[in-house]
């Protein structure tokens, strides 16, 4: 299933927060939106998720989305969105229970989310009994458990410390490494973008424009190699060079705001 | 630089600074916390104290009579059977008039909380309305429905659906955006979002409404009870207060306490039960 950006501009009031922005997610593949703070990434993100309607243009999907899938287009939130109220499970459980399936079915369904996020022994846990990282996971394990076609991405590490970063990025890349499952990860981090993207969007300052579309010409497993490193770091200073100006000029923009 | 200075202008000689010196503490106070037997023993002294004033004659007991007058006077109520029977008076209006006005203070507070419409226009009817001392429609009440239990059922009814509508409506507000948003990202369809995120999420401020309507009950049922009615502990202490029965009186003063006292407990054990996660 592939996800589109299809001519997508918007304004909160007089404020244009994007311009004409236009890519294609293709199925499998991970793009990354990065750009300067205030650019419209997570407001693009919450259009292509269906969470806001573009003043012009249009989110499109295109294709079928992967068997048995109960909500194709998935987020997973900057602050993990978990309800307090409710266990980790509970908190897996709760898109399930409107999709029709019975409980057998869901008990499956969570469990295998829960093995694969390594929660299986935190089920009965409350989110204010966790870690930063171990709430992040929940959020993963409750995307996961409705078998996502694209997991939308906001800024899912920004929130946590640089060792938790680390473990949930490994933990991204064996989980988007089958291309099975695609991703639109916004970041303001470049390395979390050249470590995980197969194709990086880069906007312009607000309104946020499509500057550039830089391919990463490795794939995530020889990301991981030694050799590789340098080509990644280079990747990532010319990312930097692309949007350092601008980026100094919206912290200015947003500190005379 | 400024060691250089401080020599300079004459202050304390070399051997001091070189010598380590203790960083005074500076982060104690602003932590308060309610000891468990404190408060019970200030109680037991002010009725300690009390006592005494009363046997050594130094307050007349007319005035004030002492706690041992007060606790006779309760106990001879309770045999006798009145104590039960005002109680019960007045248990039956509280409790009628707060579940009328806390079930149509919800219904409200969730349709402000979560329609344009009804947002608009509520909170215009609240504002104006709230200010207003329902003691002071008891007598357009009773014009309305009679001199009967309605009117005083339906003031306390009126004063706990103010407070109850705006702490439901204000809890509905305080419910974090990002899981309702969250929820629709999920697809989760409106009435199951209402009662599994809207609903636990605003429960806090409902319970802390359910507080204060407590009280607001109280005030008004001792009020109307005051005004016109035959029984009930208002119209017990304003008879007591008439015929100068001061420890009667106050007997009727220590049961509403009492009773105020059980129903925050109460509260309290649903706060516990319900709101565990926090």
């Amino acid at each position: 299933m592939d996800l589109i950006a299809n001519h997508i501009s918007h304004r909160f009031g007089a404020l244009a927060v994007l311009d004409d922005v236009s890519f294609t997610v293709r199925a499998g593949e991970v793009v990354a939106i990065v750009g300067p703070s205030g650019c419209g990434k997570s407001t693009l993100l919450s259009i292509l998720g269906g969470l806001l309607q573009p003043s012009r243009g249009r989110a499109e999907w295109r294709g079928a989305p992967p068997p048995g899938s109960l909500n194709p287009l998935t987020f997973v939130f900057q602050d993990f969105a978990l309800l307090p109220w409710c266990t980790v499970e509970e908190n897996v459980e709760f898109p399930l229970l409107h999709t029709g399936l019975d409980l057998a079915e869901r008990r499956e369904v969570i469990d295998d989310a829960l093995r694969r996020t390594g929660l299986s022994d935190f089920r009965g846990t409350y989110p204010k009994q966790l870690s930063g990282g171990m709430r992040q996971r929940v959020g993963i394990a409750r995307a996961l458990a409705v078998r996502p076609a694209i997991l939308l991405m906001d800024e899912p590490l920004s929130a946590l410390d640089s060792q938790t970063r680390e473990l949930l990025m490994e933990d991204f890349v064996r989980l988007l490494g089958g291309g099975a499952m695609g991703a639109v990860y916004v970041t303001h981090n470049l390395e979390e973008a050249v470590r995980l993207a197969d194709r990086i969007v880069v906007l312009s300052r607000r309104p946020g424009k499509v500057r550039e579309v830089v391919s990463i010409p490795l794939t995530r497993s020889e990301r991981g190699d030694v050799t590789a490193r340098e080509k990644l770091l280079a990747l990532q200073s010319d990312l930097w060079s692309l949007i350092r100006k601008e980026a100094i000029d919206a912290e200015r923009e947003v500190q005379h705001a | 630089m400024l060691d250089r200075a401080e020599n300079q202008k004459g202050s304390p000689p070399a051997d001091r600074d070189t010598a380590p010196r203790l960083v005074a503490f500076r982060g104690a106070g602003f932590t308060p916390k309610a000891g468990r037997t404190s408060g019970w023993i200030a109680l037991a002294l002010v009725i300690g104290f009390w006592q005494l004033a009363g046997s050594a004659g130094w307050i007349n007991p007319l005035f004030l009579p002492p706690p041992s007058a007060i606790a006779v006077a309760i106990t001879k109520l309770a045999v006798s059977g009145a104590l039960w029977h005002h109680l019960s008076w007045s248990i039956m209006r509280i409790g009628t008039g707060w579940i009328l006005g806390t079930i149509a203070g919800i219904i409200v507070g969730f349709a402000i909380g979560l329609s344009s419409l009804a947002r608009g226009v509520g909170i215009t009817f609240i504002s104006a309305l709230f200010p207003i001392p329902k003691i002071a429609l008891l007598p357009l009440l009773i014009l309305w429905l009679g001199i009967g239990e309605q009117p005083k059922i339906a003031t306390i009814a009126l004063g706990v659906f103010f407070s109850t509508a705006i702490s439901v409506y204000s809890g509905v507000d305080a419910v974090p955006r990002n899981l309702i948003r969250m929820a629709q990202s999920f697809n989760v369809p409106f009435h199951a979002i209402v009662r599994r995120v809207i609903w636990p999420g605003a429960l806090p401020s409902i319970l802390s409404g359910f507080r204060i309507t407590a009280s607001v009950a109280l005030l008004l049922v001792v009020s109307a009870e005051m005004i016109g009615a035959e029984f009930g502990i208002g119209a017990f202490v304003l008879q007591a207060g008439n015929l100068m029965q001061t420890d009667q009186l106050l007997a009727g003063v220590v049961i509403l306490s009492l009773f105020g006292l059980a129903v925050g407990r109460l509260i309290n054990f649903l706060e516990t039960r319900l709101l565990h996660w926090r």
